[in-house]
Order: C-alpha cells, then structure tokens, then sequence
C-alpha cells in the first residue's frame, strides 16, 4: 500500500514531467490575449496620425503602458508554447530539436524584455 | 520482411480532405505568422521608444506595399487565430464536437475572420 495521495501521485506526471502545465498555460494566455489583443486594435484605432510623437504619448499613459507591459509577457508566454508545439512536431533529431527548444524559449524571453524595457522608458523618460 | 497487405493505421492522405484540417492548419500557420508578428510589435516597441531603428524608417516599411500586406496579413491571422481559438476554448468543455456542428462553426470562423479583418482594415 502507498502512503502517497491520489494527488501526488498525478502531479507531474506526463512524459515532460510538467503535468498538464503546457496545456493549461496556453489556455490562461489564450484567455488574457483575448482581452489584451481587443484592447490594442480598440485603443489603437483611435489614434489620428501614428507619428512617434503620439504614439510616444499614447504608450506613456500608465494605463496603455500596463497594459503594453501585459501584452509583451502574455504573447511572449503564449507564442513560446505555441512555437514549442511546432518544433516538437516538425524537428526531428535530438541535437537539433534541443537546440530549437532552447533558441525557441531564449528569444522569446529577450523579445519580452526588451518590450517591457521600451515601455518602461516611454512610462518614466522625460517626454519625447 | 515488408508486408504490403499488412493494414496500418489511417492517416491524413487516405481522408478525403474536409474544412476542419484546413481550420486546424490555418489555426498553426496564423499562429506562427503571429510570432513572426510579435518580432515586429517589439521592434516597433523599441523604435518608438529610443528612434535608434528610426521610427521614420519602420513607418515607411510599414506603409509600402510589402508592409501593408504584411500588416494585412497579421490582422487576418490575429482576428481568424482568434475565432477559432475561442472554438478551440468550448471545445475543451465538451461542446461542439458533433460533425455537423464542426462543419458549421469552421465556416463561421471563416466569414467571421474575413469579415472582422475588412472592417478593420477599412475602418482603421
């Protein structure tokens, strides 16, 4: 007889060891990017010029530059798994296929950094 | 050793090709076009907030015709990875796996994408 829970048993488990995380997650995101995503081409569209100067403006309002902080790490988070799931079918080739896994996720970490960087920038710099 | 009568298993050639595979390719590809897309939101990101790529430059990329096509593309595949991601979210509680109504929902998705992006396009 185990003493371990049903619980504990099934936490973890699946081949990555990640349990249902993969899927899970891309729902969460899936769900955040659907706010997000309408959010942008509503609040977006209401720009006249899309000049720097406006849009250096616009992306300095504390709530558009949340909301474009929120928008960098959700579709960096979102477009990792996605990418994830491609490689995993299509790459074939440990060596290979390891080195896509790893490039995959590190780029998509930079591409997120970077935008919270600008946008922290545009929120508290001088004005342009 | 090989056995040419031996059954094997279907797989995607042997079926006569119907509207859902193509929603589920679409559904890959508008996916991955959006993370080739998320590359240019930071670099736009980025021009706006230091002029080292010149925003200048990124709002004529933008606006020639390779550029306007690109965006078009990437507001397609926002709008149809959208739809069909919502249909991906009600089918994970069990609802809207019987054929018919996959056939229907799939060109729903469609007309819907097409539509969303033309307005928006024309109205923006």
């Amino acid at each position: 007889m185990s003493l371990r829970s049903p619980l504990s048993r099934v936490l973890g488990s699946g081949s990555a060891k990640e349990g249902t995380d993969h899927w899970w997650m891309q729902r969460v995101t899936a769900v955040a990017l659907l706010i997000i995503g309408l959010w942008f081409l509503v609040s977006i569209a209401s720009l006249a010029d899309y000049d720097r100067a406006e849009l250096y403006r616009w992306a300095g309002y504390p709530f558009h530059a949340v909301m474009l902080i929120l928008a960098s790490i959700t579709l960096a988070w979102h477009s990792t798994l996605g990418v994830q799931v491609i490689v995993e079918d299509y790459v074939h080739g440990p060596l290979l296929k390891v080195s896509a896994l790893l490039l995959n996720k590190f780029l998509h970490v930079f591409l997120a950094a970077a935008a919270v960087l600008a946008v922290l920038k545009i929120a508290l710099g001088d004005s342009l | 050793m090989s056995n040419a009568e031996r059954p094997i298993s279907p797989h995607l050639t042997v079926y006569r090709w119907p509207i859902t595979m193509t929603l589920s390719i679409l559904h890959r590809m508008t996916g991955f076009a959006l993370s080739v897309g998320l590359v240019a939101f930071v670099v736009w990101l980025e021009a706006i907030a230091w002029d080292v790529i010149p925003y200048a430059t990124f709002y004529e990329v933008s606006h020639s015709a390779l550029g306007q096509i690109a965006l078009l593309g990437w507001l397609f595949s926002f709008f149809f990875h959208l739809c069909n991601g919502v249909r991906h979210l009600i089918w994970d509680s069990g609802r809207l796996f019987e054929k018919s109504q996959a056939i229907a929902s799939s060109w729903l998705i469609i007309i819907s994408a097409v539509v969303l992006t033309t307005c928006y396009w024309l109205l923006v």
